[in-house]
């Protein structure tokens, strides 16, 4: 074997200017796929991040996936004699129902962090104009468990909402646009009615438009008392340790406390498949890099091939087999895959390295940002095994070619 | 001893046009340690009678023996594996890789059979290199010899393990009256000091009168 290795490494060698033509083919397909899948695995990385982060991982609502069984049904349902249509709950007063409960099996789990939350429409005046706000009722010190929000203070903080049970919280946006700046004050009405005025403890600028423009925080007791729902809430968000098992643990969840609880998956599904399209448009395009250079390989191993009849020949007389001859041609191949690696990599890491220090502000941001770089060992895995596949493969061809050379036919022509 | 039989060896070659027979039931006997000539006219078939001799090419039909065993019916890699251990050949162009020194292209057909340590290969690589004058060339490169050099150190490939058999295509073909005459003496020097069987196709009749034999063969015949 070390015997078919150098003479394959000879071939190689004795056609240098070709074989680092076609090499620099794979060295760059490889650097080229690096940088490419790095930047799209970087952006779709940062895009989840961004998505899981500022966003629960798990959100149970007071709504039932499916309409609740009416015990009639439940009885003679199956016989098919009762069909009950437009059910009209009881009660107006929607929530969860024995959150404290489903609360007290949550913070059981070792997993997950939650905390409830009470939702629901406000309307702010101000000179004239009114503005719609999500209140967004909370317990102030479990706020941290379950949202990013105190990344994005950018006046006051978050501590003062916890010790002023009358604070609020507001976005940079809605401040702006109502002149309001920290320590004011400012009245919130609501559908019932209710209309209570809060002091501004906080403002934050999560750089997301309608997020800054129309979300507000406050303590869950006022936000209870101004909506009208004392003592409910309905919804429950919730924290995993790790993301990606949100949509098995929603199944679970909504299994035990019955409420639908919707994984970041599930509410973000469209865009999840958007990812999905463009990571595969991404590999077809990275591939066809690798594709052009695997023509580079063949065309190299094929020119060794007929230039070397004479050898091949005089090989086979002295008693190598066909397989020795197939053999040193797909060495050569592989040899060209192994440096086009070794190289590629390097250059691919310097590119995603030079990629990584470029900062710019997209267009309508306010701040600047780098480039998202995936350094994941999986796209390393990806290029350097594809380079390899297509270098074997483009020297198979020549390398059949080769074996099956008839000595005779090469001596009898002579030269 | 019969080293080499052949029982009514036949070649056909398929052409596009019409199909050409190349060897017409050829019986050939070679005796360990015999020094044989094949002659005849250009196109003859002496070539491809060699080529079959020397398994390198399939006998459309007919069979062959080497000591006594029948190869006809052996595989390819069977064939390329008695060829190793037991043939050597030459032939008109020396054939030497042209990456490889002489020492290595005389290692090559040892490394690939593999009895020898390195250290032990490259000794009697050297010694058959030394046998033929070319202590000097051995780590040139074929295009740093003159023709003559390479002839003698293909020989040198030919005999690097041991064979019981040379098969030689015209060897002098292309050299001048010296080298010729001195590989000449080389395969004749073979045949009496070391009891190889040599079989050489010549179209020089004094290099056949040195044989201990003269097949001659007139299209694709052997003439009695």
């Amino acid at each position: 074997m070390r015997l078919l290795i150098a003479i394959a490494f000879r071939h190689l060698l004795a056609r240098k200017r070709q074989s680092i033509v076609s090499l620099m083919g794979i060295v760059l397909g490889v650097a080229f796929f690096l940088a490419i899948s790095s930047i799209m695995q970087g952006s779709e990385d940062d895009f989840i991040r961004r998505l899981v982060d500022n966003s629960p991982h798990i959100t149970v609502s007071d709504e039932f996936r499916n309409p609740r069984i009416q015990p009639a049904e439940k009885k003679f349902g199956a016989s098919g004699v009762v069909s009950i249509h437009g059910v009209k709950p009881l009660t107006e007063t929607r929530g969860i129902r024995n959150f404290q409960e489903a609360l007290s099996y949550l913070k059981g789990q070792p997993d997950i962090k939650a905390s409830p939350v009470m939702v629901g429409e406000g309307i702010v005046t101000f000179a004239g104009q009114e503005r719609g706000v999500t209140i967004n009722g909370m317990i102030p010190a479990e706020i941290d468990r379950v949202s990013t929000i105190r990344n994005y203070m950018v006046e006051g903080s978050l501590d003062r909402l916890i010790s002023n049970p009358d604070g609020i919280l507001i976005g940079v946006t809605l401040a702006k646009n109502l002149a309001l700046s920290l320590n004011d004050t400012i009245s919130i009405a609501t559908q019932g009615g209710q209309v209570r005025t809060f002091k501004i403890v906080g403002i934050f600028k999560t750089g997301r438009g309608n997020y800054d423009r129309g979300q507000i925080f406050m303590n869950l007791k006022r936000a209870q008392s101004m909506l009208g729902r004392i003592n409910r809430i309905n919804g429950i968000l919730i924290k995993l340790d790790d993301p990606n098992k949100a949509l098995t643990r929603a199944a679970e969840i909504e299994k035990t406390i019955l409420y639908k609880s919707e994984s970041w998956q599930e509410s973000s599904e469209d865009l999840m498949n958007t990812l999905a399209i463009r990571n595969r448009i991404m590999y077809t395009v990275v591939s066809a890099v690798l594709l052009v250079a695997a023509f580079g390989i063949y065309n190299v191993i094929s020119t060794v091939v007929m230039e070397k009849h004479k050898d091949i020949a005089i090989l086979k007389s002295m008693g190598f087999p066909g397989w020795d001859i197939r053999v040193i041609f797909l060495i050569q191949g592989l040899l060209l895959g192994l440096a086009g690696n070794l190289a590629g990599i390097p250059l691919g890491v310097a590119f995603m390295k030079g990629l990584a220090k470029i900062h710019f502000r997209p267009p309508g941001s306010t701040e600047t940002i780098s480039m998202p770089i995936s350094w994941d060992a999986g796209q390393f895995i990806i290029a350097a095994a594809f380079a390899m596949c297509a270098a074997l493969l483009a020297s198979y061809l020549p390398a059949r070619k080769a074996s099956k050379v008839e000595p005779v036919d090469i001596l009898r022509g002579g030269v | 001893m019969i080293l080499l039989k052949a029982e009514n060896l036949t070649r056909v070659l398929d052409t596009e046009e019409i199909p050409v027979t190349l060897v017409r039931g050829a019986n050939v006997e070679i005796k360990a340690g015999e020094f044989v000539a094949i002659t005849g006219p250009s196109g003859s078939g002496k070539s491809s009678l060699l080529y079959l001799l020397g398994l390198l090419d399939k006998p459309t039909s007919g069979k062959l023996f080497y000591e006594g065993e029948d190869i006809s019916s052996y595989s390819p890699s069977r064939l390329a594996r008695l060829r190793l251990e037991h043939m050597g050949f030459v032939f008109q162009f020396h054939f030497l890789l042209p990456e490889f020194s002489a020492l290595e292209n005389v290692m090559i057909p040892m490394r690939k059979l593999g009895a020898l340590s390195n250290a032990e290969i490259e000794k009697e690589a050297l010694a058959r290199l030394a046998d033929l004058g070319l202590a000097d060339h051995a780590h040139k490169l074929p295009g740093q010899l003159s023709g003559g050099q390479r002839q003698r150190v293909a020989i040198a490939r030919a005999l690097a393990n041991s064979p019981k058999l040379i098969l030689a295509d015209e060897p002098t073909g292309n050299l001048d009256t010296v080298s010729s005459r001195t590989v000449q003496d080389i395969l004749q020097n073979l045949v009496q000091t070391k009891g190889c069987s040599v079989i050489v196709v010549t179209h020089d009749p004094e290099f056949a009168r040195r044989c201990d034999r003269t097949i001659t063969i007139v299209d694709g015949a052997i003439q009695a």
